[in-house]
């Protein structure tokens, strides 16, 4: 038991959506029902997990959907909204789009981690060792704002830079090489 | 595993929901049914056992479900996924 208030959860997810670029979503009776769903998630997990999503109470497992998740950013992106819809960004606020439906973006293999019994999990675990090796030759991409020289290692620019509120736009890859030498 | 049923004057078709107890947009999806009168039966997968867990993962992908909820069964052939009222009240004809 964490004891965590709704009042905690809104607040943590305002300053998260003013960081970012995000507004929360205009609908009170939803933004209510959301922020509680986040607050039973991490009473009952100890980390506010995805309240549209099954978690599998495995730390390592639910990594992607404790809020605010992997997904956020494309989906917000892509469709004007996260997942659950707590995120929204600035057309969908003011009302001058609608609030869309947006589809699952997590993989059904992830999805389906929330189903394990610990006896699979324990088997899973050993595959996902092995997967790791193949892991190391996806570099992830490193970008750095070019106003006030922030720099974040992920897949694609921040919408907005979390330090100056630079636009994407002013996100440049830096590139990186790895050489063997000897 | 253990289905609740909420009564509804229309029973006529089988309905089924899939949801999550802290899924905001499942609520909604229960709503709209009981406003619609529509009888149904409901489980919530995040209070389930992890056996029930098992059972539901492969019943609602047997169907042709995926596993985001809520999801929504009727006459075990439609599947719903999310909580689209167009097309609840398409295969329910309300």
């Amino acid at each position: 038991m964490t004891g965590i208030t709704i009042e905690q959860v809104r607040k943590r997810a305002e300053a998260d959506a003013k960081t970012y670029g995000y507004f929360l979503t205009p609908d009170a009776e939803l933004l209510q029902g959301l922020l509680e769903g986040l607050r039973v998630n991490e009473e009952r997990y100890g980390y506010a997990s995805c309240p549209c999503r099954l978690a599998s109470g495995n730390f390592d497992y639910d990594r992607d959907i404790i809020c605010s998740c992997d997904y956020r950013d494309p989906d917000v992106a892509e469709f004007g909204a996260c997942y659950c819809r707590l995120y929204v960004n600035k057309d969908v606020y003011e009302g001058k789009a609608e609030l869309p439906s947006v589809p699952e973006r997590r993989s059904l293999e992830k999805q389906a981690r929330a189903f394990l019994t610990p006896a699979t999990a324990k088997e899973e675990k050993h595959e996902a060792a092995a997967g790791e090796e193949k892991m190391i030759e996806i570099i992830p991409k490193i970008w750095y704002c070019k106003q006030c020289g922030y720099m974040v290692f992920r897949d694609d620019p921040p919408f907005i830079c979390p330090i100056c509120k630079a636009k994407k736009e002013f996100f440049a890859e830096v590139k990186t090489r790895i050489d063997f030498l000897g | 595993m253990q289905f609740l049923r909420v009564k509804g004057e229309k029973s006529h078709h089988k309905v089924v929901v899939y949801a999550l107890s802290t899924c905001v947009w499942c609520k909604m999806t229960k709503q709209f049914l009981k406003d619609n009168e529509v009888e149904y039966e409901y489980v919530d997968v995040d209070l389930s056992t992890e056996e029930d867990k098992q059972k539901i993962r492969q019943e609602i992908q047997n169907k042709g479900g995926s596993l985001s909820y809520p999801t929504t069964i009727i006459d075990d052939k439609i599947v719903v996924t999310g909580f689209r009222k167009d097309l609840l009240k398409e295969a329910l004809g309300i």
